[in-house]
């Protein structure tokens, strides 16, 4: 008889104390804020006193054209500046990596150091150094384009409301160039010695070789950097709160979502911050990207995968 | 979280604080403020001049991070640590303070009649019924010149709209010097010292502002459209690139002089001193016509209330009547010119620039910036949005009318005069 009774499993305790800190941690720095965030977009300061309205500051966002033109303005910026990132960033950082990798490369080493280099500095840093750069008082770029003859072509880049924007992305793009630089990079040497050598074999080399083998095997990690950027770009804030300042201007020519969420949120000069409509903001930013991300995961790597090894 | 972490930490240092003073019999009153920069003139001018009159009334001078003030002092207010003397930011923050009950009612306090209608207004309910912080200083707006480059070029002082664009015209034939020091790249010098400094002679000061506030007027009548038809007329004056031209960027383009006007607000004047190395004059904004009376914007920037929760109230409102006093306003302006006392009676002043700009005061009648009293509570922010109208006007992107249109219409939006 006794040995019909299976002996009980006792429980693993050791698995959630193991997650424990873990998932503490991820709770109370991540988790809880993003509800919170989400909780009080739903809500309303009414005569000192917060109150749940449902979706009223979503509809004030999308049907009050104060709201919904400054909105979709910032949505309409924000995809340009991805559109930049993603058509100079990612092709130059997969190029300058290819280069890299290439074994007769000398100093390679150092370019590799030199390009990623910015990408440690800080926003501030770079806002300013670029703003003085461009600038057409005592800024280096005016100078030196005039030594080859091409002062006409000099404008107040960022002072202009047709190329400020694409200004700050290309700036954005030097900055960050090297992190799509170092993953290729190391995509590219992961890449199996006898991958390469079966393609020589059959006569593959040079630019054909990169086309034909390397690029298919990286295909993954730069699907990795697109989602990188995606929502790097879609939360950037801080480059275009130090070179343009929270008004993003001229006129809101830069003003992307994070600028007019801080605007909402924390109020600038004598606009009072508004928490419950730069929550409402805050959770389209989040959904915006949510998406974003989910069309990734369930359309595009799904297709990738076949490459992997 | 942070908030009552802040609060907890707050509340224990307060009451470490009196803990150590409590031996003390001197009352000691804690006065708030942002102007670190004061710091010194407080603790060496201000204060032992009080002191020195009022033996038993210790004061000192407590003040926080600019950017970190209305957070730490709204914090302190709800945890009760806050102190008893509060430095009052213009206008709507300060309103904000006084109807959650934060800061007493000082318009019975002696020494109140000292102080105009329009300077009382940043500190007032909207009814005027209630004041409550004791105007400390305000900053007018003007135009700041080269005198070497003026003499040089033999230019008289320009008092009307005729002779002071005859003398950019002039300037800029010569070529020596940018004729004006002003960019539109951070927005708010083509409005602070563009708009609101130039306005007033249009919209005739009070007047139109009150008219403005009441509903009678709107932002696209004649005379709120008529500044930004002039501002647009600056554009070829200033220097190369005004569009990525930053604020500070201008002040060295003057200080370093390149530049020959400069568009300014008073608070320029202690640093100018310092900086640059030419005579200096500075005229308020030209008339149309000479003889006309001329209105200035004398904007009220700084103010003292009383924490209604102070154990203190006694001891502190004698501090904020001698606060009103024209003992501290004499002490004041000198120590930071071009921060002028609001007080009615003169104060002397030695700085020769500070003195000129407050001589406008006399012939010239005072007003406010027209968008900071009650027109800027809704969204679209009026203030705001007249940065960048401001800004696309001088561009060019905007027309004068164009410009006033959205504004007017961004206001409608939310301000429904009379209701």
């Amino acid at each position: 008889m006794a040995a019909e009774t299976r002996p009980k499993r006792p429980f693993r305790w050791h698995i959630g104390i193991f997650l424990a800190p873990a998932l503490l941690v991820y709770t109370a720095i991540m988790i809880l804020p993003l509800a919170g965030t989400l909780q009080l977009s739903l809500f309303r300061n009414i005569e000192q006193h917060q109150v749940f309205v449902g979706f009223e500051n979503f509809r004030t966002l999308f049907g009050d054209p104060n709201w919904s033109v400054n909105f979709w303005n910032a949505l309409r910026n924000n995809v340009w500046f991805f559109i930049i990132h993603m058509l100079v960033q990612n092709p130059i950082g997969v190029m300058l990596a290819a280069l890299l990798s290439s074994p007769r490369l000398r100093f390679a080493a150092f370019y590799r150091t030199a390009i990623f280099v910015p990408t440690i500095l800080s926003f501030v840093i770079v806002g300013f150094a670029w703003k003085l750069i461009l600038s057409p008082l005592w800024g280096v770029a005016p100078h030196l384009m005039d030594l080859v003859g091409l002062k006409s072509f000099f404008t107040p880049w960022l002072g202009k409301e047709q190329y400020a924007l694409t200004a700050l992305s290309l700036i954005s793009v030097w900055q960050f160039i090297g992190i799509p630089m170092m993953l290729i990079y190391a995509a590219l040497l992961s890449i199996p010695e006898e991958v390469i050598e079966a393609a020589e074999c059959d006569g593959i080399t040079g630019m054909s070789q990169f086309w034909k083998i390397k690029l298919p095997l990286i295909l993954p990690s730069i699907g990795i950097i697109s989602i990188l950027t995606f929502v790097g770009n879609f939360n950037a804030f801080d480059l275009i709160y130090t070179a343009q300042g929270a008004l993003a201007g001229p006129n809101y020519s830069t003003d992307i979502l994070g600028t007019f969420l801080y605007r909402a949120f924390f109020g600038f000069q004598l606009q009072v911050g508004d928490p419950n409509m730069g929550a409402a903001i805050a959770t389209m930013m989040f959904l915006i990207i949510l998406g974003g991300v989910c069309v990734y995961l369930f359309l595009v790597q799904t297709r990738l995968r076949r490459y992997q090894f | 979280m942070t908030t009552k972490l802040l609060t907890a930490l707050l509340l224990g240092t307060s009451i470490l604080g009196t803990a150590g003073l409590a031996h003390a019999d001197d009352v000691t009153l804690n006065i708030e403020s942002w102007r670190g920069d004061d710091l010194a003139i407080w603790k060496d001018k201000l204060i032992p001049a009080f002191e020195a009159k009022n033996p038993g009334i210790k004061v000192v001078f407590a003040p926080s991070a600019p950017t970190e003030y209305d957070a730490a002092l709204g914090a302190k207010l709800a945890a009760g640590s806050a102190g008893d003397l509060i430095t009052c930011r213009p206008f709507d923050k300060s309103l904000e303070l006084f109807k959650k009950g934060n800061l007493a009612d000082l318009a019975a306090l002696p020494g109140m009649e000292n102080f105009s209608p329009v300077a009382k207004a940043a500190w007032q309910t909207d009814d005027g019924k209630s004041s409550f912080c004791v105007p400390m200083a305000s900053v007018i707006h003007g135009f700041i010149y080269n005198k070497d480059a003026f003499d040089k070029l033999g230019i008289k002082v320009p008092t009307t709209r005729d002779e002071f664009f005859a003398a950019l015209d002039k300037i800029k034939a010569d070529g020596t010097y940018i004729p004006m020091a002003m960019g539109t790249k951070d927005l708010w010098e083509a409005a602070t010292m563009g708009y609101q400094n130039i306005g007033p002679n249009y919209w005739k000061g009070e007047d139109g502002r009150a008219a403005l506030i009441k509903g009678e007027q709107k932002l696209t009548d004649a005379d709120w459209v008529a500044p930004y038809a002039e501002l647009a007329k600056w554009k070829p004056y200033l220097g190369d690139g005004f569009e990525a031209q930053t604020y500070p960027d201008s002040q060295n383009l003057f200080t370093l002089g390149r530049a020959a006007i400069y568009p300014a607000g008073s608070w320029e004047i202690g640093l100018f001193n310092t900086q640059a190395q030419f005579k200096m004059g500075a005229f308020p904004p030209p008339v149309e016509k000479a003889g006309d009376t001329c209105y200035i914007s004398d904007h009220t920037d700084i103010g003292m209330g009383l924490n209604a929760a102070s154990k203190n109230a006694d001891a502190a409102k004698t501090f904020l009547s001698w606060v009103a006093s024209p003992d501290f306003a004499t002490i004041y302006a000198n120590a930071l010119p071009g921060f002028f006392s609001l007080n009615s009676s003169p104060v002397k002043m030695e700085d020769p620039l500070a003195q000129e700009f407050v001589s406008w005061r006399d012939k010239c009648k005072s007003t406010i910036r027209s968008t900071y009293q009650i027109l800027s509570r809704g969204t679209p922010n009026l203030e705001n949005e007249t940065w960048v109208e401001s800004a696309n006007v001088i561009n060019g992107t905007d027309t004068p009318e164009a410009a006033a249109k959205k504004l007017q219409t961004g206001l409608d939006s939310w301000y429904k005069p009379g209701k």
